[in-house]
């Protein structure tokens, strides 16, 4: 699966790996930039297509906006579904349309946090779509 | 082999050597009544068992506690800061290390920060006086003169300067921290009491290598076991090992040792490829059958239990007297689990004679111990280092799958094995925290007041965790040679928020203790979550019963001044919240443990009048924590643990059938996603001038109890047994 490879043979251990069904959304990557689950995503399948993974995201010491609004709003805990959250989120902002929180909550929904820091993670993609 | 230099650049962030001293002097004394210092330095009172201080002029905290996002790394880090007026980024911290930092048992139970955060500060203290002592020495200038800023010791006009490391010349700062070390002053304070640094942050959203899954050693193997489907099946004869290495590529070693079967593989998706071929294959004979098919509360009512007293104050029997009302009720909650969202994993190394653990394990001393004595060591041959894993609340399956790591290392020496869980591991194998069940009965008087308070209540263990034995360790009953299991009875935990904060001039409460049909131990609150949510149902239902207002009746009762602090807070927020059609709204208050934060929450429910859905639509809580050290990591814990709590209550129960849990994944054991979590607003009640308190767990039990009560005033259907599901609130019926 491209989710071990990103770990195992890419040493890229920003993904993470959570439930391996396609159920928790802590290994989304962008597939030519569209939000994916990696742990569903056969490696070869992948092939010639761009990937980009939370590794990727900022521009050396500046970080993407979405990540810079993660901060800014303290939107998780213990961090390990953080990478899947901020994927998803840039994913879903780059279209730059402003949704309502019940649009955020309905588009992040296959992202799951047991530490429930859902309210900060809304709050920060609201501001990311102002940024 | 993997040399130790190499072991520092491949672990990411931890950059600390090895250093295998063997155990420091362990917590042997009672703590001394009169000894002002917090209990872990009375343990450990050694200056630099807690501070040293680095060649550059940089400040290391060394902390016996593990950071599992409760933000204790920032919180030592403050306190040495603090008290050594040194700006936060020179002043590193150093995690829970066996033969390194202090022996501070467990991380759990919200402490810390009361225990380890406070040391710190206590040992910062004393070393600042040491390192002004000794300025005051060299610079011959009384120690009143002189300034300690910023690494450095100064005379008062700043013209003449030593650095720590100049005042030190390499040597550490010694001796004891004493009694009478002098804190500095909160009223001085620029540190405690801010949000947390912005690099801690910074590492989380690029993802830099931060917890255990993440760590890659050189020359490393992956391994996973394959568990037994149910709590005491054993392994059937007629395995083929052989054939497993040739179907898949890259086994280097099937290990069968009675019914704890695992493959080792060189890489992980081989491992996994292997776990997956030989799960179908394996045959196991069932353990005995699990009670399934019957209501569980009535299955701990009928089990064998030990009884015991928590409180007894007047006389709960006797007949009523005139005008008096009596309530009688029965609560329950379920199996809950803690669903870590990172499954659990651990990587281990036995190295000449040397067994090396890198573990999430909230206790990195005790869990030495009990690796040693299964394994046959002696405790001085094991070394456990404390590495971040995903959010545990609680005790999860983090000492199981380091335990099973050692095993599989014996099995392979000289290559660091790491063996992460599957999601079905962490589903089915996890402790749980343990189904309860309660039975009130509890009186009002003519005017209302509550004369009883009569509780029965029945519960397996709240803690099971190793503790320095082999037995509590899932593959310890699965080898050949299995350590027989000994049951904890009961734990403080068990009654843990049993007892009301309530007057109420006549109480009895008892606890049943059982064992369960399945394993259990800590979960975030323990049992504060069923009590709480048992008492503070009871109590809404008698303010009902009596006719009086949720708030009214609470503050009749109640004299401590913050606790009426949090709830009129509560009161104040939701003031102008008018309940909408088919919503209502729930208050419930608790102290946890009646000694840490007080909490207070309202809940606004809306249950949906077709299907009977109902959902948690707003929370607020007002909260009283004594002095907050880091008010972002207590609104964030706080808010987490506000919506966590809305997940139990309406979505988890841990479902089995007569051989097996039912629940192996996020579909059939379902959390709340983004959809359904409720928005929430926490209000701090700061008390600078009182000492810090384990908040972590405050809003379990009273958000759980706040809902039910929302629920039924949205829908007029008191729902007693979690979780509320839709099946629950059938409309009551009605004559015609
Ligand atoms: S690991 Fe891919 S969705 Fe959970
Ligand atoms: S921050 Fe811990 S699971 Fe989301």
């Amino acid at each position: 699966m491209l989710l071990d490879a990103l770990r195992e043979q890419l040493h890229l251990t920003g993904t993470k790996k959570g439930c391996d069904h396609g159920q928790c959304g802590a290994c989304t990557v962008h597939i030519d930039g569209q939000s994916a689950l990696s742990c569903l995503t056969l490696a070869v399948m992948s092939e010639g297509r761009a990937i980009t993974t939370i590794e990727g995201l900022a521009r050396g010491e500046e970080l993407h906006p979405v990540q810079e609004a993660f901060v800014k709003h303290d939107a998780f805990q213990c961090g390990y579904c953080t990478p899947g959250q901020i994927m998803a989120a840039t994913a879903l902002v780059q279209d730059r349309q402003q949704r309502s929180a019940a649009e955020i909550r309905e588009a992040m929904s296959g992202n799951l946090c047991r530490c429930a820091a859902y309210a900060n993670i809304i709050a920060a993609i609201q501001e990311a779509q102002r940024a | 082999m993997p040399t130790r230099r190499t072991f520092l650049k491949d672990s990411g962030r931890l950059t600390i050597a090895f250093c295998l001293l063997g155990a420091l002097p362990a917590a042997a004394e009672a703590p001394a009544a009169d000894d002002p210092r917090p209990g872990s330095l009375q343990d450990n009172p050694r200056l630099n068992a807690w501070l040293e201080v680095l060649a550059d002029g940089r400040v290391r905290v060394l902390t016996g506690k593990l950071e599992l996002g409760q933000g204790i790394t920032t919180a030592v880090a403050q306190m040495a800061a603090e008290e050594l007026n040194t700006p936060l980024r020179q002043v590193e911290v150093l995690l829970a290390e066996t033969g390194r930092t202090p022996d501070e048992r467990y991380t759990a139970g919200s402490a810390s920060i009361e225990q380890s955060a406070l040391s710190v500060r206590w040992a910062a203290a004393a070393a600042r006086q040491q390192l002004v002592q000794l300025a005051a020495n060299r610079l011959r200038v009384p120690a009143a003169q002189l300034v300690l800023a910023d690494g450095t010791v100064r005379t008062a006009d700043g013209r003449r300067q030593l650095t720590f490391a100049e005042l030190l010349g390499g040597r550490q700062l010694t001796g004891e921290v004493p009694l009478d070390t002098r804190l500095k002053p909160k009223s001085e304070y620029q540190v405690v009491g801010q949000p947390r640094p912005r690099a801690d942050i910074e590492r989380m959203v690029r993802a830099e290598p931060v917890y255990v899954q993440d760590l890659r050693l050189p020359g490393m193997v992956h391994a996973r076991v394959l568990h037994p489907p149910g709590p005491g099946a054993r392994l059937q004869p007629g395995f083929d090992a052989e054939a497993l290495r040739r179907a898949v590529p890259g086994v280097l070693q099937v290990v069968v040792d009675g019914s704890f079967v695992a493959v080792i593989a060189d890489s992980e998706w081989a491992a996994i490829r292997a776990y997956d071929w030989a799960k179908p294959r394996l045959r196991w004979a069932a353990g005995p059958a699990l009670p399934a098919g019957k209501p569980l509360a009535e299955v701990l009512r009928s089990l064998p239990a030990q009884t015991e007293e928590v409180a007894r104050q007047g006389a709960v029997d006797g007949a009523p007297a005139a005008g008096e009302k009596t309530f009688r009720a029965t609560y329950f909650k379920p199996y809950l689990m803690h669903g870590s969202i990172g499954p659990s994993c651990a990587l281990a190394l036995f190295d000449k004679d040397q067994l090396h653990l890198w573990t999430h394990s909230q206790g990195v001393y005790p869990l030495r111990a009990s690796v040693a004595k299964l394994l046959g060591l002696p405790e001085d041959r094991v070394h456990a280092k404390g590495v971040p894993g995903a959010g545990c609340y609680g005790h999860n399956g983090a000492d199981d799958v380091a335990a099973e790591a050692a095993l599989l290392a014996r099995a392979l020496p000289g290559r660091p094995v790491r063996l992460q869980w599957m999601r079905d591991d962490e589903h089915r194998h996890e402790p749980y925290g343990s189904a309860m069940l309660f039975d009130l009965q509890a009186r009002l008087d003519a005017r209302g007041r509550l004369t009883h308070w009569h509780m029965e209540l029945w519960s397996d263990t709240h803690s099971s965790r190793p503790a320095g034995q082999p037995d509590k360790l899932l593959p310890a009953q699965l080898l050949a040679r299995p350590v027989a299991y000994q049951r904890n009875e009961l734990s403080g935990g068990t009654s843990r928020n049993s007892e009301p904060l309530y007057q109420i001039p006549n109480l009895l409460i008892r606890t049943h203790s059982v064992q369960g049909p399945l394993r259990v131990s800590a979960l975030r609150s323990l049992g504060a979550f069923g009590n709480v949510f048992a008492l503070e149902s009871g109590v809404d239902e008698l303010a009902q019963l009596a006719g009086q207002d949720p708030y009214e009746f609470r503050l009749a009762h109640l004299t401590d001044e913050r606790a009426r602090a949090v709830i009129k807070e509560v009161r104040r927020l939701t003031q102008r919240v008018h309940p909408g059609p088919h919503e209502g709204l729930g208050l419930a208050f608790a102290q946890y443990k009646n000694k840490a934060a007080y909490l207070a929450v309202v809940a606004r429910v809306y249950v949906e009048p077709e299907q009977r859905v109902p959902h948690v639509r707003q929370l607020w809580a007002a909260i009283d924590a004594g002095e907050v050290i880091n008010p972002d990591g207590l609104r964030n814990q706080t808010e987490g643990g506000l919506i966590q709590a809305a997940s139990w209550t309406l979505l988890e129960q841990v479902r089995f059938d007569e051989q097996q849990v039912r629940c192996h994944d996020w579909e059939t054991y379902p959390i709340y996603r983004f959809d359904e979590a409720p928005r929430v607003e926490v209000s701090i009640l700061n008390r600078p001038d009182q000492p810090p308190l384990g908040a972590g767990e405050a809003a379990q039990g009273p958000t759980a109890a706040a809902i039910a009560s929302a629920v039924q005033r949205a829908c007029g259907v008191r729902v007693r047994e979690l979780p509320i599901r839709p099946e629950k609130l059938a409309p009551p019926i009605t004559e015609t």
